[in-house]
């Protein structure tokens, strides 16, 4: 920050400049943008324009026919898009939108306003493509597209989280993650991206995950969690790599098998495949099932998740469950039929346990652990022992993509409900389609941002707040692997003392093994609820 | 451009369309330029403008199934699917729309919540609902009761129409009855213009785009309202032109009244100006694809036109780069 | 009438000054949305600074309970810290109590000589000041600890990573609780 003056410092009554937002132009703030991609990120895949750059650079190393670019691309997509076209042209402005964005509630920068942000791309739309613009300008809404609106475009498209809470309250349904994600596509044809989405995108194209993490380092973790629940339940879990012929293909995101509280959601999935004896097996080629192809280019998604379907195809599988993730259950609920269908390779799912047809995925053969385990439950598959999670109050966090991509809101409740006796309701406004995002969606999850994540979340962290000190709650259950990494910082600077579990966690403590010892610890290792030491 | 600017602007462009037709009439003469031409020419721009847009719109492909979903889905049979907020069939995304188009259901949402507080803050959120509603609706039953002057002997709908709008039976001071719908949509408008004009949020993010059409419809309304409640304007005559003009017979009958031109020349602007402006919401709401699709791309592939094969990295190419590591890890592999 | 008196007599109207200074404090557009939605839950800024005033103001005339009124600045503060706010103006707002008291009450302090009261008060209200600055800092540092704990969970696990390329060591879990980057 540039040293103020005495004078300036007391001057504390400060407004910003009266100006419109055309004429303000975008100050690109440390702590609120992500680092740029590296250049060996977009070579990995072969995206255009792959250099070395900085954000904070005056110059971004852009082709010379940057701008050409730029709108040709926006042409074509106008052309593909019938929802991009109608967004560009039918905003009335109306405002509705306007105060539903957790970016703008926690931060306050207008231009957080979804009308506004997606008014950004809309003026340059005027610009070029309509009459009244082109012939108008400015009293038409219309500007054209400098460098500084192109930097203005991208600090403001990696400051949505795709969320879509705006266009549940949108008249005509304008969504405004739609309007991001071909922003995105955009400015990824110049090469603009952040290392937070490019790298992990490199990484699950080569290795099959986010992380990069190598077949025998998956083994090895895995291997580890085998001991963990060991040592915990007296039960050796068996599980199985790259197996052909097993009946189902589980694919989960990869966060799951590094971030310590995904972890212990996957060991929570081992106890229910074993103790059901589901035919299941894992895949190292397909180590993930987070996509973030899908916060790059929709082409850069279908690559990524066309592997799932290919490994499916190779290993011969009838069926395909996925674990707890967010955007990858928007991408397989409303993409990924669409992208590699028919699937007729795979058999309509039906659990072999309770016989239940799936058939609200009959067509693409994929299926939510949270549809399958409450089927268990509801069929009395499985034993619980809900007990066991009695030191946890807990209230559940719906994840934007599940409740507003997809519409699973009952399943994970059902879920909490026999599994737990203590399950309290944030205040409705917050939570099913009305859930406010972690702040931490679409890739933003990094940590140089965390200034933005902080106010992002602020909604969130309010609503679990006001659960916190009202019934005590102490524990944040949510089915989103984003979730679980951005939310525990979240919780440790709004809500200290609020724990972050995947729901699959609180079913593995729960779930009562054949044959298992009598359990002293949940699965972090801590102890039960009357086992403390004395 | 400032907020001011974008306002006066707006204000002084419909300020020169009522000066415009006034001179054009009292001084100049025009009267069936003013009368019959634009009408017609603004009549057809209206049609073929709204015509084309509606087929650029609906050339477009819909490479997705995007509906945003606002309840329970469809799942498992005993969990409780919300049919209407996350239709699974084509009937239900049918009932979503009528819900969406007829009763605006997604700006009621702004309303909707179930926690006690300051009464002010929800009806704050309601009256954008309300005046949106009232508004498009008083403009509908206005547009149809003056279908009485394009049909001769006037259907009884309409008549029925005009009974229910002034079913108050109130005078203004001897002047006919008082249609409701009048008030509603002067009043709407009213608010419409005045929370633009008065919200700082909404004063940012408000374009002359936004200021012309409220200030067009209002001026509308008050000429409309004046011919009908204070000016006596010469109906019998009115309704002969609007006869001649539906036959393809237009005549120009003396002693009409300067403000029915001017009325009818910002009615006419309106309409050459519908199709390209904000207004067309009006046809793009229909398409929305975040709305008007089922929510069922598991259970009925919806297919993209424009699908095409990507390059993706095999399971061949990804064995033969770290096949050691598989095998030293137990892991099975396709080449030995 | 003393002027603690007076202060608890013109409550609302200082609270209503202050908290309108203080909300002024943010972009126009933003100021408007903060002031107008009342559900705390749409609008957790807005509330939490409304509440936020009311109850250190409620502490300024009761006498202060540090560990209380810690509490109250906390909940401002910590939004503040996260927003697009220098340090001083983060909180500024403590002084701007000062400013609304003064102009509020100028005739009556003067009329009734209280100015050696106000004196008083105002000092309490640096105090204040100070303590809000610590809140500052202390906020502030958990946004680094939360970056730095995020790095270096992420580094670990890294490192980790590639030492197992080459010797398939066992794994140990992370401490229960701590945040490594996941995708």
């Amino acid at each position: 920050m540039a040293v103020q003056k005495p004078e300036e410092l007391s001057k504390i009554d400060y407004k910003p400049p009266k100006t419109s937002w055309m004429d303000t132009p975008a100050e690109l703030r440390k702590d609120m943008f992500c680092w740029g991609n590296k250049e060996k990120s977009l070579k990995t895949v072969g995206f255009p324009n792959a250099r070395a750059w900085s954000v904070a650079d005056e110059d971004w190393k852009l082709p010379e026919n940057w701008k050409e670019i730029f709108l040709e691309g926006l042409k074509e997509r106008l052309s593909k898009y019938r929802s991009f076209q109608l967004f560009m042209d039918i905003c009335v402005r109306c405002g509705a939108c306007a105060d539903k964005c957790h970016f703008f509630i926690g931060g306050g920068d207008p231009k957080n306003m979804p009308v506004l942000r997606a008014e950004l791309l809309r003026s340059i739309y005027r610009n070029y493509f309509t009459t009244s613009g082109k012939m108008l300008g400015k009293v038409a809404g219309a500007r054209e597209l400098t460098y500084n609106v192109l930097k203005e475009l991208w600090y403001y498209a990696y400051q949505c989280t795709e969320c879509r809470r705006c266009s549940l309250f949108c008249p005509y349904g304008i969504d405004t993650a739609e309007v991001t994600i071909l922003v995105r596509e955009l400015l990824n044809l110049l090469g603009l991206n952040i290392e937070w989405i490019a790298g992990p995108v490199a990484n699950c194209w080569r290795t099959g995950n986010h992380m990069g993490l190598l077949p025998h380092t998956l083994r090895d973790t895995v291997d580890s969690f085998q001991a963990d629940l060991e040592t915990i339940t007296g039960v050796k879990v068996d599980y199985s790599f790259n197996r052909k012929g097993a009946e189902i293909l589980f694919v989960n995101p990869s966060g799951e098998f590094f971030d310590p509280v995904g972890n212990i959601t996957f060991m929570g999935y081992m106890l229910l495949f074993h103790e059901i004896g589901l035919d299941v097996t894992l895949s190292t080629y397909v180590s993930e099932g987070g996509n973030f192809g899908f916060f790059t280019s929709n082409e850069m998604a279908k690559r990524l998740h066309s592997k799932v379907y290919a490994e499916a195809k190779r290993l011969k599988v009838k069926w395909i469950i996925g674990g707890e993730c967010g955007h990858m259950w928007r991408v397989w609920h409303q993409y990924h039929n669409t992208w590699y269908g028919p699937v007729d390779f795979l058999k309509e799912p039906v659990s072999p346990i309770t016989g239940t047809k799936f058939e609200n995925a009959k067509s693409n053969k994929i299926v939510h652990i949270c549809e399958f385990t409450a089927d268990l439950i509801k069929h009395g598959k499985i034993k619980l022992d809900p007990s066991r999670n009695d030191n946890y109050k807990v209230t559940l966090h719906d994840s934007c993509n599940v409740s507003r991509g997809m519409g699973m809101l009952e399943e994970p409740r059902d879920i909490i409900k026999s599994v737990c006796n203590n399950f309290y309701e944030m205040p409705p406004n917050t939570i099913r389609e009305n859930t406010f995002c972690c702040g931490s969606g679409s890739g933003l999850n990094a940590s140089e941002n965390m200034e933005l994540r902080m106010r992002g979340g602020l909604p969130r962290a309010n609503a679990v707040n006001y659960v916190r000190d009202k019934f005590g709650v102490n524990t944040l259950a949510n089915i989103c692997q984003i979730d679980r990494a951005a939310l525990q910082a979240l919780m440790n600077y709004w809500a200290p003392d609020v724990v972050v579990r995947g729901v699959h966690e609180l079913v593995g403590n729960a779930l009562v093994l054949k044959g298992e010892k009598e359990r002293t610890t949940d699965l972090r290792g801590e102890p039960l609820p009357g086992k403390e030491a004395k | 451009m400032s907020f001011g600017l974008s306002l006066w602007l707006s204000f002084f462009a419909v300020a020169v369309l009522v000066l415009v037709a006034l001179f054009g009439v009292e001084a100049a003469h025009l009267n069936y330029l003013f009368g019959v031409i634009i009408p017609y020419a603004a009549f057809a721009i209206f049609i073929v403008g709204i015509i084309y847009r509606f087929l650029k719109w609906a050339a477009r492909p819909v490479p997705f199934r995007i509906p945003t979903t606002a309840g329970q889905g469809k799942s498992l049979p005993w969990i409780k699917q919300n049919k209407i907020d996350n239709p699974s069939t084509a009937l239900g995304a049918f009932v979503r729309m009528i819900f969406e188009v007829l009763l605006f259901r997604s700006l009621f949402r702004n309303t909707r919540t179930e926690l006690r507080g300051p009464i002010l803050s929800y009806a704050s959120a309601k009256w954008l609902w309300i005046a949106a509603l009232a508004f498009h609706y008083s403009f509908l039953i206005i547009l149809i009761r003056h279908l009485r002057l394009f049909i001769e002997p006037v259907p009884f709908l309409v008549k029925t129409v005009e009974k229910l709008d002034s079913f108050f039976q109130i005078h203004l001071l001897g002047a006919p009855l008082l249609y409701i719908t009048n008030v509603a949509l002067l009043a709407a408008v009213t608010y419409l213009l005045l929370r633009r004009v008065v919200i700082p949020t909404l004063r940012y993010i408000s374009l002359p785009a936004d200021y012309f059409p409220l200030f067009l419809i209002l001026s509308i309304g008050i000429t409309g309202a004046l011919m009908r409640y204070f000016y006596k304007v010469n109906v019998v005559g009115i309704k002969e032109l609007a006869m001649g003009l539906i036959n393809f017979s237009p005549k120009i009958p003396e002693g009409i009244g300067v403000l029915f031109y001017i009325h009818l020349f910002l009615v006419s602007t309106l309409f050459a100006y519908f199709p390209f402006s904000k207004l067309t919401h009006m046809v793009g709401v229909f398409l929305s694809p975040t709305r008007n699709l089922a929510n069922n791309n598991r259970a009925v592939r919806h297919v993209n036109p424009w699908n095409y094969p990507v390059k993706v990295h095999t399971y061949e190419e990804y064995e033969d780069e770290f096949r050691e590591f598989m095998k030293d890890a137990g892991i099975p592999v396709e080449k030995e | 009438m003393g002027l603690e008196n007076l202060l608890t007599h013109k409550r609302s109207t200082i609270l209503k000054k202050w908290s309108d200074v203080v909300i002024e404090t943010y972009p126009p557009e933003t100021a408007a949305f903060l002031k107008r939605q009342k559900d705390r839950f749409a609008n957790p800024v807005g509330s939490v600074v409304f509440q936020g005033l009311e109850d250190i103001f409620g502490e300024l005339l009761q006498g202060i309970d540090y560990e209380r009124v810690s509490a109250f600045l906390d909940n401002i503060i910590r939004i503040r810290a996260v927003q697009d706010f220098s340090p001083s103006h983060a909180i500024a707002f403590i002084f701007l109590l000062k400013k609304v008291i003064r102009e509020e009450l100028k005739k009556e302090i003067k009329e009734n000589g209280l100015s050696k009261e106000l004196l008083a008060l105002e000092s309490r209200i640096d105090e204040l000041a100070l303590l809000a600055f610590d809140i500052f800092m202390q906020c502030r540092e958990k946004i680094y600890e939360l970056k730095a704990m995020e790095l270096n969970n992420q580094t670990y696990s890294l490192l980790k990573k590639a030492k197992l390329i080459i010797d398939l060591e066992e794994q140990e879990s992370c401490p229960n609780g701590d945040n490594t980057k996941n995708l």
